[in-house]
């Protein structure tokens, strides 16, 4: 089952023909939203107006945006030192996540968490976690949580293949699947563990992985939103059911450095790679192209929401720039409670 | 002699060490391609292969395992952790194995280890990227814990702890790597104690004792105070476990006052083990009590404007000194 599973058309069969496209096309925007978001973050960066250490999602917005999609805003995501994306994807505003990027009072987390840690319990982001793997226990233990509560919450636990290195991964996909938590791993390949091609250092087959927990689990094409999507809901669906955890594994590609300070990036990847994935496999081109296919809209149509998500984004970036430094009296505020 | 960085003065120690022993080998996250997080490492896997310069999957806890069991099986790694946050990952291995393997099996086996991280705050990292995570170590018997502040100390004590035959956690500084200093020329063999602290500056007034970037701070500090004259005598600890008691309290007969300065938190850390020592064989000479500069009692926050409140300063040190030492005449 892991093969790549391409979009099922039928994944649709209860949503009504609008409300598809409806969805499709809040996709469409929040992958837009996500690439100009970053576009900004690396831009700020450039001109010293932020540090460094902003790890930018461009390239595998189509897994946020998808797996999100098909989740509620009461369901729990956790996110990683490459977060952005992930909040956005979930509901976060740009005006306050480019205001915590910048240190911020008006930030997500007063500018006290920064690109790597940004959290926002109003939409279900239980915060991004900058130690490698460091989330897999507390998604976990979120989806413990509503479980216990008998909600039908869903918890999804984003991470980079690089985790997999870690035991916890293991340790945690043992308990969901012992206990039938509604938790789905999803593991985002990028190919590169910081700057180290992912083959290098993760042997055997990612997906198996989880199947040796008896976790079912499917490896999708992360470039394109609506089977990530598609997948998600199946997913979903069974947690939701009680059935218990699975494993996503989307592949994908991110198109900057490391971290916005890595630029020269020849010697560990070809540029013709970072080339064919920009051109031939970028997930916002694929989704457009097809809404134009599909008829779902129109080229004007699309312009509108590139242009809507321009405008939102730079906004955003105003407002962030012209917001207040926290006042001193925060540096020790909320130690405790 | 010449001027070179820390980070290239740590370059060469491992380099002249793995060529005099072809046991010592360094594995770590991205340590051999790229060379390293902060670069130390660059040109090593060129000059000696895959064999013994070895990128490891993203698991601090098989690093820190694996370079045991490698240690005890004959070799001389050296595990380099991309930063001191991520050795809380490995901290069983370290506490529970390393440290108590020799004791605990009745001083069999040698585990001659160097574990190398770079600890400490100021570059916005936020909060689980930029701490000074010493004490927790500092605390276990059976570690022997080092942090150079310099150039030369960093080179020869790097090269002290691969000869050694105990586990050593070497903690660097991020701010520390592009600081330049003093170092003999290449070839020329020279190593550092693992047990001494230095005078880095002298003075009757006052001793700060110190260790790693903050060393850097004090004397900055120290200059600022003897225009006032005040002059502090800077002690460089260099080694925290074991620690050169014997320099501290030398320095203490002569001056009486001490601050002790530190860039972790205040509670139960290096800094109050230090002070608590200095109380228990020194408070016959203390004319005052004993001054303590650390970092904010808080998770580093990542805004700027929060980050440089929660970093102790030269002004904390400055300020510190005053409060226990009487202002010279003429002085406000
Ligand atoms: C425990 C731990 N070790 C090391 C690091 C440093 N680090 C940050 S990101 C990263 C690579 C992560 O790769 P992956 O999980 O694939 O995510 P990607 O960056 O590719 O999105 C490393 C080693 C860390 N943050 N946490």
């Amino acid at each position: 089952m892991s093969q790549t599973t391409s979009t099922g058309a039928k994944s649709g069969a209860k949503h009504g023909a609008a409300e598809a496209a409806e969805r499709w096309l809040h996709m469409y925007y929040q992958m837009l939203q996500i690439r100009f978001f970053e576009d900004q973050v690396n831009d700020l960066y450039r001109t010293a107006r932020m540090p460094g250490l902003a790890h930018l999602y461009s390239g595998e917005e189509a897994v946020a945006v998808g797996v999100c999609a098909a989740l509620r805003r009461d369901d729990y995501i956790t996110s990683t030192h490459r977060g952005h994306g992930h909040c956005l994807a979930k509901g976060a505003r740009v005006d306050r996540m480019f205001a915590e990027l910048l240190g911020k009072e008006s930030g997500y987390c007063k500018g006290k968490g920064g690109s790597m840690h940004i959290a926002d319990q109003d939409t279900g982001n239980l915060g991004a976690n900058a130690i490698v793997g460091g989330s897999a226990g507390i998604a976990t233990g979120a989806a413990f949580s509503s479980r216990w509560r008998k909600s039908d919450q869903v918890t999804v636990c984003f991470f980079g293949e690089g985790a997999l290195g870690q035991g916890m991964l293991y340790e945690v996909m043992n308990m969901a699947s012992l206990w039938k938590l509604p938790i789905i791993y999803v593991c985002e390949n990028n190919l590169y563990n910081e700057y180290t091609h992912f083959s290098e250092t993760t042997a055997g087959n990612l997906a198996e992985r989880a199947k040796a927990f008896a976790i079912p689990a499917e490896e999708i094409d992360g470039q394109d939103a609506r089977a990530v999507f598609a997948a998600a809901e199946r997913m979903v669906a069974r947690a939701r059911t009680g059935e218990g955890p699975s494993f996503m594994v989307a592949n994908t590609y991110r198109y900057h450095g490391h971290h916005v300070g890595d630029i020269s990036r020849s010697y560990y990847r070809p540029p013709e790679e970072e080339g064919f994935w920009k051109t031939q496999r970028d997930p916002i081109e694929l989704l457009g192209d097809w809404l134009v296919s599909e008829q779902v809209a129109d080229t004007d149509q699309l312009a509108d929401l590139r242009q809507k998500a321009k405008s939102d984004v730079e906004a955003g970036v105003q407002f962030g720039l012209s917001a207040p430094f926290p006042a001193e009296s925060e540096v020790t505020q909320d130690v405790y409670a | 002699m010449r001027t070179i960085t820390y980070r290239d003065a740590l370059r060469e120690a491992i380099a002249e060490e793995m060529r005099r022993n072809d046991r010592v080998y360094i594995m770590g996250e991205d340590i051999a391609g790229y060379g390293g997080t902060y670069a130390v490492t660059k040109g090593l896997f060129e000059e000696f292969g895959e064999k013994r310069v070895k990128d490891t999957p993203l698991a601090e806890e098989i690093i820190i395992g694996t370079a045991i069991g490698s240690a005890i099986g004959g070799l001389r790694p050296i595990a380099e952790l991309m930063t001191m946050n991520f050795s809380l990952l490995a901290s069983d291995l370290i506490i529970n194995s390393a440290a108590k393997f020799r004791y605990m099996f009745g001083g069999q086996p040698s585990i001659p280890m160097v574990i190398r991280m770079p600890g400490g705050g100021g570059a916005q990292r936020g909060a689980q990227h930029s701490q000074m995570l010493e004490s927790m170590f500092a605390h276990i018997p059976g570690l022997k814990l080092v942090m150079p502040a310099t150039p030369y100390d960093a080179k020869g004590m790097l090269k002290s702890a691969i000869r050694d035959e105990d586990p050593i956690l070497f903690v660097e500084h991020e701010l520390l790597y592009s600081v330049k200093g003093e170092v003999p020329d290449e070839g020329e063999e020279y190593t550092v104690p693992l047990n001494r602290g230095i005078v880095r500056r002298e003075g009757k007034d006052v001793t700060l004792v110190t260790f790693s970037r903050m060393m850097h701070i004090c004397l900055q500090a120290a200059e600022e105070l003897a225009k006032e004259g005040i002059e502090a005598e800077v002690i460089d600890l260099r080694s925290i476990r074991p620690i050169d008691l014997d320099l501290v309290l030398e320095s203490l007969r002569k001056t009486n006052r001490v601050v002790v300065a530190e860039e972790g938190w205040k509670y139960y850390g290096t800094g109050q083990g230090i002070a608590a020592l200095i109380y228990e064989h020194g408070f016959d000479w203390l004319d005052a009590p004993i001054g303590h500069v650390t970092g904010k009692d808080v998770p580093m926050p990542y805004s700027k404007s929060l980050e440089q409140l929660a970093l102790p300063a030269r002004n904390d040190v400055i300020a510190a000194v005053k409060a226990i030492v009487p202002q010279p005449a003429g002085a406000r």
